[in-house]
């Protein structure tokens, strides 16, 4: 029994190397710039999603206040570059043990709510938050930064003529966020976070530390969306608070791990792979900002997946293991 | 020897009501010791107290000779204190096996090793042909056991049961006692609350009867059912006379 479950565990592994080695040689294929946008911005909600899930999915926490993290990620790493000089790279780790931080100081009073009181706290501290940087007259306030443009470098982390690099750093931190909630899942704390998830107070009558459970899932979730936040500020390179902390961001982090199977190992890929081409293809077909056609396609979507697949598309591949560590 | 567990003067108000008043018990090392008495007698109310769901209002709880009255329930566990839940509570999106490991992780850091030792409290729980099914999908029964089989698993000196017994067909009633019997013989001390006396009283060393909250009878299970003060509890004043 336990080489059955050794064995899933290696397929997992297998299947995810040969998905990342086939997606690492599209752009020998895809030259064309929309669609390859597409395919950066598919990896790196991927990537977030993943990380949410760490939180959400496993942990239970549901958040939709992501986008603060993924906004300090970008705010630190920028903040850092045009003030003082500091390299996107040490950047984004400062970014990332920032929100790792702010996420264990917020989690300190939020995590002895429960339920939907949590849920409206993560909404209410991200929109603060938001605010906050509305009026930060230092960090750009409305205005936001502008990263200067010093030609193409791997050291400043940024380029013109060619989107590659971005592709192969969302593609590095899809398989990161991956590769931790894999490693994550056999360990203590997966079995912690679900268990906690499930029912907190048997977990706490087995010997489980709740509070700290949660405080963990935070961090690494914390951690690893404002990673992103950085990646998305060098790639679009001028960033102000809308862009960057609005609620859509907590939405687009959310969706796809709800749409592919919450708290499973492979859902939130599934969920980004189909819902990130079908928003940025609806807004590119139907134009505009991008707030009309493409929140009613997957607003539908959402709505027809929570009645007939509550448990994610995920389930239809694999219906009696669910979060399953075992087997 | 000292007492593996001792309550002493415990009180436990909530607002105006008076749940335990001044309960005093304790419970030896290597006994079945069985915690029964009328509904609303305090009985749960005294097991959470022991489980650390919730500091007394006054008193203090010993185990295996320390103070543990202000310890949290996680703590308690990683001393040695195991329980179950009255109305179940497994990780239902989990398997079984997974549910046991939560347990077993306590004194197991190693994963594999966790993994073993979960293993092995299926087997002797009787539960090892379902490991990998959802704790969703277990009969009641099965998820009593599964209760047994996860606080075994954290390897206590003391297993708290909570009905464990109570609304099983009597076969199964039959094999849950067997199992109880099975566990003391293994070393662990065990304190049960149980409603279904005919079932208890064969199985216990000692009975401890709480009534308005207070200790009323404590005793051998023989003696205890045959104090008119029991029966009068359980029964009302005029079934007592003729005892």
């Amino acid at each position: 029994m336990d080489k059955e479950f050794a064995a899933r565990r290696r397929r997992d592994l297998i299947i995810a190397a040969v998905l990342a080695a086939i997606a690492a040689a599209t752009p020998l294929f895809v030259k064309d710039v929309v669609v390859q946008n597409i395919l950066i911005l598919t990896l790196m909600y991927a990537g977030l999603s993943q990380s949410w899930n760490i939180l959400s999915g496993y942990c239970g926490q549901i958040s939709l206040g992501h986008a603060l993290y993924f906004g300090l990620g970008a705010y630190t790493t920028e903040l850092l570059f045009t003030k003082f000089g500091v390299l996107p790279w040490f950047g984004m780790l400062a970014g990332g043990v920032v929100s790792a931080l702010i996420a264990m100081g917020l989690g300190y009073p939020f995590f002895r709510l429960r339920g939907h009181y949590y849920v409206i706290a993560t909404i209410v501290i991200a929109e603060i938050g938001l605010l906050l940087f509305h009026n930060w007259e230092w960090a750009g306030a409305a205005m936001g930064i502008t990263i200067p443009i010093r030609g193409d470098s791997w050291l400043k982390f940024q380029f013109l003529r060619t989107k590659l690099p971005y592709f192969y750093f969302a593609l590095a931190l899809c398989c990161l966020a991956w590769f931790v909630t894999w490693w994550l899942e056999n360990s203590k704390w997966g079995f912690w976070w679900r268990a906690v998830k499930d029912n907190p107070d048997a977990a706490e009558s087995l010997g489980v530390d709740v509070f700290n459970s949660k405080m963990g899932a935070a961090a690494v979730s914390a951690f690893l969306v404002a990673v992103g936040g950085s990646f998305y500020a060098q790639f679009v390179s001028y960033i102000d608070p809308e862009s960057v902390m609005g609620f859509q961001f907590s939405l687009l982090m959310a969706l796809p791990a709800v749409l592919g199977g919450i708290g499973t190992l492979w859902g939130p890929v599934l969920g980004a792979a189909i819902l990130i081409p079908l928003t940025e293809l609806t807004r590119f077909k139907f134009g505009g900002s991008g707030r009309g056609v493409d929140l009613i396609v997957y607003g539908t979507l959402i709505v027809l997946i929570s009645l007939a697949l509550p448990r994610g598309l995920l389930s239809l591949f694999s219906r009696p293991k669910k979060t399953g560590a075992s087997r | 020897m000292t007492a593996l567990l001792e309550t002493r003067g415990v009180w436990q108000r909530f607002g105006g009501l008076v749940a335990n008043s001044d309960v005093s018990i304790s419970v030896g090392r290597g006994e079945i010791v069985g915690l029964i008495g009328p509904n609303g007698a305090g009985k749960s109310t005294l097991f959470n107290l022991i489980a650390g769901v919730l500091p007394p209002t006054q008193g203090s709880i010993l185990f295996d000779g320390e103070d543990v009255t202000h310890m949290p329930a996680a703590e308690r566990c990683q001393r040695g204190v195991g329980r179950t839940f009255q109305v179940v509570k497994s990780f239902e999106t989990m398997t079984v096996i997974d549910n046991v490991i939560v347990g077993a992780l306590v004194r197991n850091t190693v994963m594999r090793e966790a993994r073993r030792k979960a293993h092995e409290v299926l087997e002797f729980t009787g539960l090892a042909t379902r490991a990998h099914v959802l704790a969703s999908d277990l009969v009641p029964a099965e998820k009593r056991r599964l209760e047994v089989a996860r606080a075994l698993a954290t390897e206590p000196k003391l297993l708290l049961l909570d009905e464990v017994l109570t609304g099983l067909t009597p076969t199964e009633a039959q094999t849950g006692v067997a199992l109880v019997r099975k566990v003391r013989d293994t070393g662990i001390t065990v304190l049960m609350v149980e409603h279904v006396m005919e079932i208890v009283m064969p199985l216990v060393d000692r009975a401890i009867v709480l009534d308005l909250g207070k200790v009323l009878v404590e005793g051998k299970p023989a003696d205890v059912v045959r104090d008119p003060k029991v029966i009068s509890a359980y029964l009302g004043d005029r079934h007592a006379v003729g005892a």
